[in-house]
């Protein structure tokens, strides 16, 4: 509980003394590049074998001849939009962008250079985290938009080269019984995700003490809780909003 | 002029600093000094505000700024410049952006005066066309000479240099010793170092206060240290067996 309590006081010290909006803009707009641009190429990537992987293990389970080959690519649909490009994302999100968000920010601490900040007047946490959580609730949803399209095509061409099923079956699957909702509520999810792991993985990170160990430690820590809250809220969303 | 009063900080049941008092005066190098351990970095950090006194007032120019609110403590600390041990560099900025970092932050001043402010700034610590380098791509003394740079780019009425020579020759040492007296003479600011490096303190210490175990123990200048009459202060000072020899006059 006593973390927990850290953890808001340091969410309400994002807000006080901030620094002029050109400044954050300027500092959004880099962390924007260094976690969304720099990340899409491997959410592009885990994403498209995620929904081949998919749409061969669902055909490999559907053997039955009742069932329409179009189900196949409903399942795959269904599967990324509610839960592999949300959730799969965001535990990988965790992994590369959080571990490095509080490992930054922890050899930040341990070299004085949070110090620096704050004897210039600064707010260092502010100025340091804010510009972050804000980019990661900007780029997050992107990134999950991508994944989802980047798996329904992974799928896509699974399932076409081997022929499991026809281009126009895995299109008509995907369009069949589309729920749009399902769309809102995997962006809800992006949303709250991003705020998890960037948050928590920035709270480590600032409050790292010791030395080059100690900032392992933190991101490893960071990367933890990080991906335990996004189960946590994972299923309180499902359980409240579906 | 900065003034402390009757500053205490304990980190558990352990006591770092016992009720220290002590002025540090305009224009002079002042130094703390005493072995690693004995609270001078914790009494540093207590004046700039990185830390929060158990006990005491920290008073800038008589104004109290322990106890002062946000806008107050923000205010003065616009006129602190501080080299850390480390230099403490925005490692993803180059030099030139590290030093004019401040005025980014601080000052409304147009790009091409911010320039002029951190060319003046890098010829005064002798460092000229390093402005693209990266903070790794310099050496430990160079990387001192950015982190002044960076102190004094904004104009402060104080600097504070925790362990300046720390991790440098003693050649090196010397000329950043030399530099920070004669930045704080030229701008007439008041500077505070904490040191445990005897030649910084035979060549810099204007006014030096002694700490021992969390205690002042003697306050003095460079000249008068020799014949203290301290126990510790000697222990301190003459710690090998040539000091020693110099001290009783055997050598």
């Amino acid at each position: 509980m006593k973390g927990f309590g850290r953890y808001m006081i340091f969410l309400g010290s994002l807000v006080v003394r901030r620094e002029t909006f050109k400044t954050y803009y300027h500092l959004t707009l880099e962390e924007c590049i260094q976690i969304g641009i720099k990340s899409i190429l491997l959410f592009m990537l885990v994403s498209t074998f995620m929904g081949a992987v998919t749409t061969l293990q669902t055909a490999a389970n559907l053997v039955s001849p009742l069932v329409p080959k179009f189900v196949v690519s409903q399942v795959v649909r269904e599967m990324t939009v509610l839960e592999l490009a949300p959730t799969i994302m965001a535990i990988i999100y965790a992994g590369k962008v959080g571990s490095s968000m509080s490992g930054g920010l922890g050899t930040m601490r341990i070299t004085e250079q949070i110090d620096a900040l704050e004897v210039m007047g600064i707010n260092s946490a502010s100025y340091l985290v804010l510009p972050k959580i804000v980019a990661s609730l900007m780029m997050f949803p992107l990134l999950v938009i991508v994944a989802a399209v980047c798996s329904m095509m992974g799928g896509y061409l699974a399932g076409t080269l081997t022929e499991i099923l026809t281009p126009t079956e895995y299109i008509y699957g995907i369009r069949y019984a589309f729920n749009e909702y399902f769309i809102t509520f995997a962006l809800i999810k992006s949303i709250v995700f991003a705020f998890l792991i960037s948050s928590i993985s920035s709270f480590r990170g600032y409050y790292t003490q010791g030395g080059a160990l100690e900032v392992g430690i933190s991101s490893t820590h960071a990367v933890t809780t990080s991906i335990i809250a996004v189960l946590i809220a994972d299923y309180l969303l499902a359980y409240l909003l579906l | 002029m900065i003034k402390i009063n009757n500053i205490s900080k304990s980190f558990a049941d352990k006591i770092i600093l016992n009720g220290i008092d002590g002025e540090f005066d305009k224009g002079k190098t002042n130094l703390i000094i005493g072995s690693s351990g004995t609270g001078k970095s914790v009494l540093l950090k207590c004046i700039v505000g990185l830390l929060h006194p158990d006990t005491g007032n920290v008073f800038y120019d008589f104004r109290n700024f322990t106890e002062a609110d946000k806008d107050m403590k923000s205010e003065i600390r616009r006129e602190i410049g501080m080299l850390f041990q480390g230099g403490a560099l925005f490692d993803s900025k180059n030099v030139e952006e590290n030093v004019m970092f401040p005025l980014d932050i601080l000052t409304k001043m147009p790009k091409s005066e911010k320039i002029d402010r951190v060319n003046f700034c890098l010829k005064r610590v002798g460092l000229e066309g390093v402005n693209k380098k990266m903070p790794s791509e310099i050496s430990g003394g160079m990387k001192k000479r950015v982190g002044i740079a960076r102190a004094i780019v904004n104009n402060p009425n104080y600097l504070f240099c925790d362990e300046p020579n720390s991790g440098l020759d003693p050649q090196t040492s010397i000329v950043i010793d030399e530099l920070i007296m004669e930045i704080t003479h030229e701008f007439d600011i008041t500077t505070i170092v904490v040191t445990h490096d005897m030649n910084s303190v035979m060549g810099i210490g204007e006014k030096i206060m002694f700490l021992s175990k969390g205690d002042k123990l003697w306050e003095g200048s460079n000249h008068d240290i020799m014949n203290s009459g301290v126990k510790e202060l000697d222990d301190f000072v003459f710690t090998n067996k040539i000091m020693k020899n110099l001290k009783h006059g055997t050598v």
